[in-house]
């Protein structure tokens, strides 16, 4: 091997380490999405991965008469042993105007089951509107058997919605939490 | 010329004789590029043979309406192997092939620069075509989710899903270590004099493709990573009950997958750089521009990987900013079109195998571009999403993109690998039997798309039944032509007649200017010196 | 189609043969013979290959867009063939430089090669052109996207739930809010499996058809309960994936009555392909009347189905529910009604033989928890089982039919392990 070929041989193992620190760091980008699109999906107001853990805290607002708007409530449960309804199915609200609406969730099993609500608007881009100072999707809920509960969302609408919404469905899907199911089968 | 590389040549036969092992052992151990191409062009063909034959089953069962044949789980299951096997088995690896077999000597190089990782890079594809085959025999059977394994339809598989996954993290590490080879021979190994700008297109389509491999690849293993510890190892990466959203599985697999589209069409387009001019007698139109048009290309399609998700549900804005990207690929790649034209344009044209395949890619894959310009609209493409119309647009892209090309190349490059000439006869049959019936099969296909055929779907309405019994028919007949091409090959390595040292006129890179017909096992051991 | 304009092509020609001088009629003839004999021949295997691809094929050929029945339909439609019209311009372009390239300069017609190979000027206008054409294509495609996508301003809210492999309806709000049904795939197995000919809507046809008035802006709100289904009727030009734990939307507002059908269009598993989607579009007495017949219990057989779901409780519901749970069925009675909601809802996984297609979809016959105690049979087919395709059908079927088809499944195949009645079923839905 000649002084030519030791230093080619040098170059070539420096490109080989740099690329496959690009490779690495891809595969970390792959994983650095996952909390990338959670931000900008929170950022946006779209799905909301996070359950919200803490009240928002909302400045006093002005309630905005001159606007109706149209909130659908919705609820899914999934996979679950649940009857999980909205009190009301829809109702007229003003935005900045402070509304609480009930949803009503019954544990039809003979067991205690713990699900966690995850929230969903339509259209998506209203989730960053709607400010919710309480809500049962905070905390997993856990049921006895055959517990029936009232849970309430106390929400306000940021009179700054774009004024072409004007109606907003709020859909709540319960989950099973895994590894708190008494599995009978 | 010849006359002065003869020494070389019989220098290097005298190294054989105490470097090569013989029979099987050769083949294991070798860290020739040239074998080790040979290796992976043979692998690919035998890869698309087994998704080819997949193929025949969906067509056979779509033949007329009613489960006749399979079941519909293994209809999904065949669907997704022929996906998987034609993408990371069939088309990826030829072009590694393609890669390993000249770029060394298009650029004056001895070998790859890494030729232990070469081979391994190589010996990987096996175990996990393999791997991918054995998930049909698992209980479960192969999983039927669709090439795009979308989650959560992934948590329903059987254990092949897991093989699945792992064959998938086997070809992407596979091809990673195959393209760091490629980009460092490229960037480290030319010859003196050989820069950048004058290395012929071929390589520098794989110089950027090499790029996207290491920038894509290891998104995608990070996909399915993900998806197998949401299988079993309880995280919630796309499952909502977690925190997750099935819809980010979709963005992280098309971040890598459509950069996946540009890594197949590439090296396609340094193939074709190549073909035309040789048979146009004519040197390349715009060679500058064909570079700047393959990055700009290269770059755009790490912003537009959303266009494949117009129907999740996207915000408006979203869905503007994805459609206005994805149309301006259209501007790279309709340059690349203009110059193949005007290559040919007062040319002195011939029209021998490689150049038919070259011209079909030519008419093909503007078609695909057509199709492509059509499903890049928006609001036309939630209307075409997921129908027959996509599939017909990828596959004019695809099959005429990357499998013309490469038999365009293998026709090309035949007599400077094995020192013999294919029958030209037989060839044209290949060409005109291979483009007759895949127009036959695929362009119906636009009509069945429009008229709102669902794909992945074993059994359809009646109103679609005449066009699936056409592409059925055309798809039988392409595949059969395709018999004919491993005839051809194996006659001329038979018996095919002695080639000349420069059998086409026009051919005027490295590799037929300055070595032997056929290439010596070792070559350009002393760089040559480009003027 | 082709036939007969080949048939005009050969009239024409004779016609115009006859106002011929007689030399001209002669070399016409030579010619014309020729020409015929090709188009005979021409005619003749487009016949055979017409008839062979023709066969049994019951309908005519479908080869474009579907017949809008919205203004977003149509404008999808005008896209379309605006783009068309600029493809074929291209196309003519582009492959009329190839094609003379390749006719005129060829090497055997003695062409010369010439030798440039750069035209900056060249390469700058076939670059700024393409973008200009794209502009003028997006343009419209624009406003098309914001169109789609506004779903404000709706006059009824139905929610669309994608189960493997079936549908789920819920009116929301506006005339008919309370109304909730599943929808399932009609086509008798015979059909699919070949031993009956297939009918007009083969895979089409749904046993509950999602209603709607004309002219009124319906926004579809789509979740799914397991994975990922699409919701597509191809002539609304509306199509939305249905995501599970998410809920997206999309509209339409159909302006021709009728009835629109479409398909699951992404890949959910093995009945994929048989989970259609019906909208029959009525007029607006017919729509109030459909909703009375639907909100009167009276009219629909056993109402209870709703009342499982607990999103979509209806005041009235419950009644029927209790009236039918008290009910008591003979075994017979109860194993011929199971037997028809076995073919319907469960014989694409566990077979027809009970025998399943282990070990995705288990057998029924000799099964331990079909043979074993009936109450964790209740809860499993009520509730469903995680991580499997056994979907959770107490929202899908009332107690009655829940207990016939347990009851069918539990003494058919040699399985012989009692009877459940609808009170059964009831006592474990509370």
């Amino acid at each position: 091997m000649n002084v030519l070929a030791v230093a080619q041989r040098e170059e070539n193992r420096r490109l080989l380490v740099k690329l496959s620190v690009i490779a690495a760091l891809m595969f970390g980008f792959g994983y650095a999405l996952v909390p990338v699109y959670a931000k900008i999906c929170e950022a946006m107001g779209l799905d909301s991965l996070v359950p919200a853990t803490t009240r928002q805290s909302v400045e006093n607002t002005q309630i905005d008469f001159s606007r109706t708007l149209s909130i659908e409530l919705d609820a899914n449960a999934h996979h679950l042993p649940w009857r999980f309804r909205p009190l009301v199915r829809h109702i007229d609200v003003h935005p900045g105007e402070l509304v609480t609406i009930e949803y009503e969730v019954t544990n039809v099993r003979d067991y205690a089951v713990t699900g966690q609500a995850v929230p969903s608007y339509g259209p998506q881009l209203a989730g960053q509107y709607f400010n919710k100072l309480d809500c049962f999707c905070f905390t997993k809920q856990t049921l006895a058997a055959g517990e029936t509960r009232r849970m309430p969302v106390v929400f306000l609408i940021d009179p700054k919605l774009p004024s072409d919404v004007n109606t907003i469905t709020l859909s709540y899907t319960f989950f099973e939490v895994a590894g708190l199911k008494g599995d009978k089968s | 010329m010849s006359a002065v590389l003869d020494p070389h040549g019989h220098a290097h036969d005298h190294d054989d004789h105490h470097h090569t092992p013989t029979g099987l052992m050769r083949w294991i151990t070798t860290t020739n590029h040239k074998d080790i191409g040979s290796m992976y062009l043979w692998f690919s063909f035998v890869m698309f043979m087994v998704g080819g034959a997949m193929a025949m089953v969906i067509r056979a069962e779509l033949f007329q309406p009613g489960l006749q044949l399979v079941n519909p789980d293994f209809f999904n299951s065949m669907t997704t192997m022929h996906g998987l096997i034609m993408v990371f088995g069939a088309i990826m690896p030829a072009f590694v092939g393609f890669a390993n077999w000249l770029i060394p000597i298009q650029i004056g190089a001895a070998d790859m620069a890494f030729a232990r990782m070469n081979n391994w890079s190589f010996w990987i594809l096996p175990f996990a075509g393999s791997l991918l085959i054995m998930s049909f025999f698992m209980p479960g059977g192969a999983p039927g989710v669709g090439w795009t394994m979308y989650a959560p339809l992934t948590s329903q598989m059987g254990i092949g899903m897991d093989l699945t996954i792992f064959a998938v993290h086997l070809l992407g590490m596979s091809s990673i270590m195959g393209s760091i080879n490629i980009v460092t021979t490229i960037l480290n190994m030319r010859a003196p004099g050989m820069t950048l700008m004058k290395m012929p297109l071929f390589c520098w389509t794989w110089l950027i493709t090499g790029y996207l491999l290491i920038a894509s690849m290891p998104v995608l293993a990070g996909a399915v990573t993900m998806t197998l510890t949401d299988r079993h190892f309880g995280t919630s990466f796309f499952n909502a009950a977690g925190g997750g959203d099935p819809v980010l599985y979709q963005h992280i697999f098309w971040f890598f997958g459509h950069p996946e589209v540009y890594i197949i069409i590439l090296p396609a387009f340094g193939v074709i750089s190549q073909i035309i001019p040789a048979f146009s007698r004519k040197p390349l139109f715009g060679y500058a521009s064909m570079v700047y048009a393959t990055a700009s290309i290269a770059i755009l399609s790490f912003i537009v990987w959303a266009h494949h998700m117009y129907t999740t549900g996207m915000p408006v804005a979203g869905q503007l900013f994805f459609m206005f990207a994805t149309t301006l690929i259209a501007v790279p790649t309709a340059a690349k079109i203009f110059n193949w034209l005007a290559t040919m344009w007062r040319g002195s044209l011939s029209f021998e195998t490689p150049m038919l395949f070259a011209l079909g890619f030519l008419f093909l894959f503007t078609m695909g571009g057509f199709s492509g310009l059509v499903l890049s609209l928006a609001a036309v493409d939630i209307q075409l999403h997921d129908t027959y119309y996509v599939v017909a647009h990828f596959h004019y892209v695809m099959v005429a993109g990357a499998l013309f090309t490469a038999f365009a190349g293998v026709y090309f490059w035949f007599p400077k690998w094995t020192g013999r000439m294919y029958d030209e006869t037989l060839g044209k049959w290949h060409f005109w039997l291979s483009m007759i019936f895949f127009n036959i099969t695929f362009f119906v296909q636009h009509f069945s798309g429009l008229a709102g055929m669902p794909r992945r779907i074993p059994d359809y309405p009646l109103m679609f039944e005449t066009w699936n019994k056409i592409s059925s028919i055309g798809s039988f007949g392409f595949g059969l032509s395709q018999l004919l091409f491993l005839y051809i090959i194996l006659k001329a390595l038979r018996s095919g007649e002695k080639a000349p040292a420069l059998p086409w006129e026009g051919a005027d890179s490295l590799e037929w200017t300055h070595l032997p017909t056929p290439a010596p096992y070792h070559s350009f051991e002393t760089p040559p010196v480009i003027k | 189609m082709l036939n007969s304009r080949s048939f005009v092509a050969c009239a024409f020609e004779q016609r115009a043969g006859q106002q011929r001088t007689k030399k001209e009629v002669m070399v016409f003839e030579r010619v014309s013979m020729q020409r015929t004999s090709i188009i005979k021949l021409a005619r003749i295997a487009l016949m055979a290959l017409a008839a062979f691809t023709l066969a049994g094929a019951a309908q005519a050929l479908e080869w474009n867009l579907r017949e809008p029945a919205t203004k977003i339909g149509a404008d999808i439609h005008t896209i379309h063939e605006y783009v068309m019209i600029l493809i074929v311009v291209i196309f003519v372009g582009v492959f009329g430089v190839m094609f003379y390239s390749v006719f005129a300069h060829r090497k055997s017609k003695g062409a010369k090669a010439a030798n440039f190979h750069e035209n900056t000027t060249v390469e700058i206008i076939w670059t700024v052109i393409p973008l200009l054409l794209l502009i003028v294509i997006v343009w419209p495609a624009t406003k098309l996207v914001i169109a789609q996508k506004d779903t404000t301003n709706s006059e009824l809210t139905i929610k669309v739930t994608g189960h493997q492999w079936k549908w789920g309806y819920d009116y929301v709000k506006g005339e008919g809010e309370g109304i909730s049904f599943v929808s399932q795939l009609k086509t008798p197995h015979a059909q699919i499996e070949g031993t009956e000919s297939k009918g007009e809507n083969y895979l089409l046809e749904v046993d509950n058809e999602m209603v709607v008035p004309i002219g009124k802006k319906v926004r579809i709100l789509t979740t799914a309960a397991d994975v990922i289904h699409s919701w597509w009727i191809p002539a609304f030009g509306a199509k939305q994936d249905a995501m599970p734990g998410f809920i997206r939307d999309t509209h339409f507002t159909a302006n021709k009555l009728g009835v629109y059908r479409g398909q699951c269009v992404e890949l959910c598993g093995k009945n994929h392909g048989f989970m259609p989607i019906v909208v029959r579009v009525v007029s607006a007495e017919d729509y109030t009347k459909w909703v009375a017949s639907q909100k009167n219990p009276g009219a629909v057989s056993d109402a209870a189905g709703p009342a499982a779901d607990a999103s979509t409780v209806v005041a009235a519901a419950p009644a029927p529910a209790a009236a039918s749970a008290a009910k008591t069925y003979t075994p017979a009675e109860l194993k011929t009604m199971g037997e028809k909601i076995y073919t319907a809802n469960c014989i694409g996984c566990h077979q027809a033989t009970g025998k399943g297609m282990p070990p995705a979809f288990p057998a029924l016959s000799g099964s331990k928890v079909v043979n074993g105690d009936k109450n964790v049979q209740i809860a499993l087919v009520l509730n469903g089982k995680q991580g499997t395709a056994m979907a959770a059908f107490g929202k899908q079927l009332n107690d009655t039919e829940l207990a016939s088809v347990l009851t069918y499944t539990r003494n058919s195949w040699g399985n012989n392990a009692g009877v459940v009645q609808p009170a059964d079923v009831a006592a474990l839905r509370k």
